[in-house]
């Protein structure tokens, strides 16, 4: 068990039960999609990885303030711009704590993971790395942690270095330490693989970047929804989640980096906002965090994000994480159980993803069947093309769980893996 | 409801598991690559022409039973055909998976015949059901324009 489970102690217990059990159809019932059926089916779905479902107080939320509260922020004297900006400061003050950062300028509101990392490739990256520089990456990363890293090393003439894993899926460390040295710049790493499940021990492999003095970026879009997110523990640099993943809207995201690293990077984009004073010759950059957030901000998705958070901190990080990891365990054991199947990323510490390929059936065949059972699963490379050349599979069929997903939800599926065999009989 | 039967028929899910021309042609004139990013499906058609004749075709690569016996079918059909006879089969079949039903667009009866001239083609009418998957049963085709028109690049469904 990596260190970053072992901080699974310090959320506090939901205050509404008294259960020692997960109430989880409780949690259904905050979740109204999941009781629309598809296709005249209930609705059971597992593609959480590509987005999670959002509860009422999500949807209330983001209907409140544009019903109510609509305004711009940071500029106007008037009600509803002081009442907009005090909800959205207050948002971001929820996502500090919610990944533990010291001061809530180090939060900055992006549109998602993708525009978190390809902010600090632009401006830590073009700063500091040079020609003849490395990048360190895994070979479990997402396309989002690969191509925004290439850019800046074909721009830069550096060198992207790719730490692999083993059959299993999981990160050869001693690999990856020796891949670090004097010339690393800067390690980008996902705190959990989105095609895989793997869990990373991020902070045994962010102390070894340290020791090069490499600064490390932690992709976080798989790891909010199930685990606790300690950025101070970590000792990273920098830590990206998206909303809509940790049952948020889309379109935003976050950016956590620490105050130091951040007040020395030049701005990403320039616009209203992010400036203290604008002349014809010279302007002044708004300090931290204004001076990243360039434009009127996704106002709205930042409130809903936090209504978000606030939900999952009623659940309790812990407890969820806890039944999770129940429910994935038991996924795991149903999935592997049957003939033909094959699981890729069999890594002993996963959370959220059963990644398979079953012999002779396409993906896309599986998937589509699936489908016809009311079953919700992604099917392809899940932006991770590498990944599925590691495994030399052109695709996966991917379920992946959030905190609704049941015992039963799982059967189910298990049962539509065996129709898809006797359709192809 | 559409039925997965619809989908996936019988002469379908056999030249998935046994496609026919399933090979390389070592002296094949034209030859072009064609994939789907979104599912990772890669075919290769090759084509030994006879001035504007198909001689012979064949086809290699990875994919679902929707495009690998997509692939197989086409290459029964259009050998011994000319180009332009190709390309209006192309055409047709095209028009065939993405026309929806009830959708407008023709009545039935035009539309059934004009299935009839696809021959056994038509058992790939169940796709226009599944949107997501007509590019699956068209990459074979989109492949075969491409080889025919010398196409250097490979083609892309995106």
């Amino acid at each position: 068990m990596s260190s970053v489970a072992k901080q699974q102690t310090s959320q506090s217990s939901c205050q509404e039960e008294h259960t020692p059990r997960f109430d989880v159809e409780r949690i259904r019932r905050d979740f109204p999609i999941l009781h629309h059926p598809v296709r005249g089916k209930r609705l059971v779905y597992l593609d959480n990885a590509a987005t999670s479902q959002k509860p009422q107080v999500v949807i209330d939320a983001i209907r409140t303030y544009y019903e109510r509260d609509n305004a711009n922020i940071h500029r106007g004297v008037h009600f509803l711009s002081e009442r907009a900006t005090e909800e959205y400061e207050r948002a971001r003050s929820t996502i500090q704590h919610f990944v533990n950062a010291a001061d809530s300028k180090e939060v900055i509101f992006t549109r998602g993971t993708t525009e978190s990392i390809n902010l600090v490739a632009q401006t830590y990256g073009r700063k500091h790395v040079g020609a003849g520089d490395e990048v360190l990456v895994t070979a479990m990363e997402h396309h989002s942690n690969i191509v925004p890293w290439q850019l800046l090393c074909e721009e830069k003439n550096a060198k992207l270095r790719v730490a692999p894993i083993d059959d299993r899926g999981e990160l050869l460390v001693g690999e990856f330490e020796k891949l670090l040295g004097p010339s690393t710049k800067l390690v980008a790493l996902p705190h959990v693989s989105n095609a895989l499940g793997t869990v990373n021990p991020v902070a045994e492999l962010i102390e070894m970047a340290h020791g090069w003095n490499a600064p490390v970026l932690v992709d976080g879009a798989q790891a909010a929804p199930h685990i606790q997110i300690d950025v101070q523990a970590l000792d990273c640099d920098f830590y990206a989640f998206s909303g809509h993943k940790v049952y948020g809207p889309t379109g935003i995201g976050i950016l956590y980096g620490k105050a130091a690293v951040l007040d020395a990077m030049p701005p990403y984009q320039g616009g209203g906002d992010m400036i203290s004073s604008v002349t014809f010759e010279k302007t002044t950059y708004n300090k931290l965090p204004y001076k990243f957030e360039a434009g009127t901000p996704n106002v709205c998705g930042a409130i809903g994000l936090g209504a978000a958070l606030d939900y999952v901190n009623r659940l309790g990080v812990a407890k969820i994480a806890a039944y999770e990891e129940e429910v994935l365990t038991y996924a795991m054991g149903a999935v592997s159980a049957l003939p033909d199947v094959t699981v890729i990323g069999t890594a002993p510490h996963k959370a959220g993803v059963v990644s398979f390929v079953m012999d002779g059936i396409h993906p896309h065949d599986i998937g589509t069947i699936l489908d016809q059972e009311g079953i919700a699963v992604r099917t392809g490379h899940h932006c991770a093309q590498p990944v599925m050349q590691r495994f030399n599979v052109p695709a996966t069929v991917r379920a992946s769980f959030a905190v609704y997903n049941t015992r039963e939800e799982v059967d189910a599926l298990a049962a539509g893996i065996r129709k898809v065999r006797e359709v192809f009989a | 409801m559409s039925d997965l039967r619809d989908l996936y028929q019988e002469l379908i899910l056999e030249h998935s598991k046994a496609p026919r021309n399933f090979r390389a042609l070592p002296d094949a004139s034209l030859h072009a690559e064609g994939y789907n990013p979104l599912c990772g499906d890669h075919f290769t058609v090759y084509l030994q022409m006879d001035g504007d004749s198909i001689r012979d075709v064949a086809f290699q690569g990875s994919g679902c039973a929707i495009s690998k016996a997509s692939a197989s079918m086409m290459t029964q059909t259009v050998k011994g055909k000319t180009k332009p006879e190709a390309e209006e089969l192309f055409h047709r079949f095209h028009e065939m998976v993405t026309n929806q039903p009830g959708a407008g667009g023709g009545n039935s009866a035009n539309s059934a015949s004009k299935e009839d001239k696809l021959g056994k083609l038509a058992v790939f009418a169940g796709v226009r059901d599944y949107p997501v998957r007509v590019k699956c049963a068209t990459l074979a085709w989109h492949t075969l324009h491409a080889a025919l028109e010398g196409a250097q690049q490979p083609v892309s469904t995106e």
